[in-house]
């Protein structure tokens, strides 16, 4: 009875405060549009010096707005050194490759640890969460020489398996939460309808784990796209660079002798494009990621 | 039957081709570079065993200090500012109204977008000649010459790496500290209003002691993030002037590539792994504590 009475005498308390906010409420509104624009500015302006004509884009000072609209620096940006398509196949191979390998990697092992008496669990979960106590960073040079050893240097695939092993315990760990939220019951028609483990898993867990399995995909895509050490130090071959090495490079080794600035507005906003599509796309699955692998 | 022996080697199978990846690529270069760590090795040359010559060298080594300090005071500096910063901006978009919304998700989209490339973006920004920086600056009339923001003066390009990373990353912990705060139960806040609190005290009172845990997991990533600090420094400054830019892992880079130290440059990996896992182990006993 209590609750229901102060619920009820403290609607109009409530109503009043906000009242109080909406007046204050345009100045918040007012400060939510300049940190947006702040926010975009950096952005919209490598978007904008990116189309302007090759003289202007190398002007100093600068101007803010192209005076005229030319696709000139996607022009040389697209025959720069190996071609623009090169270095996007070595990027989009990299992060497919990654997103493969991690998933393949993940699923199973996630699988296994949430529905398995796998003996000494908690030491494997342990073993398997190592890259989160050890920062890749810090491996790079013993990697470096594994790699050398086994030709996995200047290649796709090496690229990708260190990117596979920054990924995996994050992967393992919003897998395995999602394999554990599966209704015992769900599994258990399953069995009774004499399905084997790995039937139950294709069948029923990957079925409902949709979202965990997109969540894991996606941060495996942006990671490794926009990865740079690792491809800094496992990469020498120019032919073999990501679109992030061959723009840091771009900035030293041009034709026109200085910088290039226009055509590395132009590098800088493809490279932005499918992580930005990515995000707008798949903004639900972003955060929740976030949320759950931040918050351990 | 779920414990049968059936059942565990299903479950080992299930497990193994992560568990032997992890091995072969997490756990062997980990081995290896502690070996690699007490002994002096050039590629060149055979490795000789040199015991704790290496850690030796770096205590002595006036460099390593160099990109120690340098890295703690990048860390010192830009860590307070995510995390207010990020904190203000998810009080100011916690609402859930179409311009909250919005505001969240275009400060949330550099994070997306990779450290590299940002890095390069705002080294065209920060460009002496060619930068919008000078130019904007120039045309409020804040300074009357362009200012030399990159690769001249240490302090100086600190100061521009931080602008450029704080754009970058700021969104990370406010999605986060939104998250947070909208996880506060509606009649707390409720409740708080009929007793005629400020926004003030329910910020002081109620907001942030709810919210402490992910304040500190934040800041907990954000101190990791910044130790680990390297393509900003690499692209924007290359660690000039004289390498006072040069990060923790900046320097461990040089030792190990362009210089081919392999020994010391694994026992400078050690001496940062143990940095972070140091401060890893510190701040998840304070968000325990915290949480309890």
């Amino acid at each position: 009875m209590t609750t229901t009475m102060e619920r009820v005498a403290s609607r109009p308390v409530v109503a009043r405060v906000r009242g109080r906010v909406g007046r204050s409420g345009y100045l918040l509104a007012a400060i939510c549009l300049i940190v947006c624009t702040v926010m975009l500015m950096p952005l919209v302006m490598s978007l904008l010096a990116s189309v302007k004509p090759t003289e202007e884009a190398a002007a100093a000072p600068p101007t803010y707005v192209p005076h005229g609209l030319s696709l000139d620096s996607y022009e040389r940006l697209w025959s720069y050194q190996e071609g623009l398509p090169t270095y996007l196949a070595n990027s989009f191979g990299t992060a497919l490759l990654t997103i493969v390998l991690t998933l393949a990697l993940t699923v199973p092992a996630a699988y296994g640890l949430a529905r398995f008496p796998v003996p000494a669990k908690e030491v494997v979960f342990v073993v398997l969460l190592l890259a989160l106590i050890v920062p890749y960073q810090a491996l790079l040079t013993p990697m470096f020489l594994m790699f050398a050893r086994i030709g996995l240097t200047n290649n796709l695939l090496g690229l990708a398996i260190l990117h596979t092993a920054i990924q995996l315990p994050f992967s393992l760990y919003i897998l395995r939460n999602s394999i554990l939220a599966v209704p015992r019951e769900l599994e258990e028609a399953a069995i009774v309808d004499g399905a084997s483990s790995w039937q139950a898993l294709i069948r029923v867990f990957i079925p409902s784990c949709v979202p965990a399995i997109v969540t894991v995909a996606l941060f495996a895509f942006v990671m490794s796209w926009n990865e740079f050490l690792g491809a800094l130090v496992l990469m020498s071959q120019s032919s073999r660079f990501t679109l992030p090495l061959i723009l840091a490079a771009s900035r030293t080794e041009t034709s026109l002798g200085g910088t290039d600035w226009g055509m590395l507005q132009a590098g800088i906003t493809i490279s932005v494009i499918p992580c930005v599509l990515v995000y707008l796309l798949l903004q639900r699955y972003y955060v929740s990621g976030l949320m759950s692998g931040a918050v351990k | 039957m779920r414990g049968s022996k059936r059942n565990r080697l299903v479950g080992i199978a299930y497990v193994a081709p992560a568990l032997v990846f992890v091995l072969a690529f997490t756990a062997y270069p980990l081995g290896r570079m502690v070996w690699m760590s007490f002994h002096n090795w050039s590629l060149i040359t055979p490795p000789t065993f040199v015991g704790l010559g290496n850690y030796d060298r770096a205590l002595h080594d006036h460099q390593f200090w160099v990109s120690f300090l340098f890295t703690l005071k990048y860390t010192a500096l830009i860590t307070p500012i995510l995390i207010v910063g990020g904190y203000l901006l998810a009080l100011l978009t916690s609402d859930n109204s179409p311009l909250r919304r919005l505001t969240r998700t275009v400060v949330f989209v550099p994070v997306v977008i990779g450290l590299g490339v940002s890095s390069l973006l705002w080294y065209w920004l920060f460009s002496t000649d060619f930068g919008l920086v000078n130019r904007f600056l120039e045309d409020v009339g804040l300074i009357s010459d362009p200012v030399l923001w990159l690769g001249v003066d240490a302090d100086r390009s600190n100061l521009a790496i931080i602008a450029s990373v704080v754009w970058k990353v700021l969104g990370f912990g406010m999605i986060l500290f939104v998250g947070a705060i909208q996880a506060i139960p509606t009649e707390i806040n409720e409740a708080s209003l009929v007793d005629g609190a400020s926004y003030r005290q329910r910020v002081t009172r109620i907001i942030l002691p709810l919210t402490l845990r992910t304040v500190l997991l934040v800041t907990l990533v954000s101190v990791i993030g910044s130790l680990l600090a390297f393509d900003q420094f690499y692209i924007m400054t290359a660690g000039q002037p004289r390498n006072e830019t040069a990060t923790s892992v900046f320097y461990v880079y040089l030792n190990s590539f362009p210089y081919l130290k392999l020994g010391y440059g694994a026992a400078l990996s050690m001496v940062l792994a143990l940095t972070i896992l140091a401060f890893t182990v510190v701040q998840l006993l304070l968000t325990r504590r915290s949480h309890a």
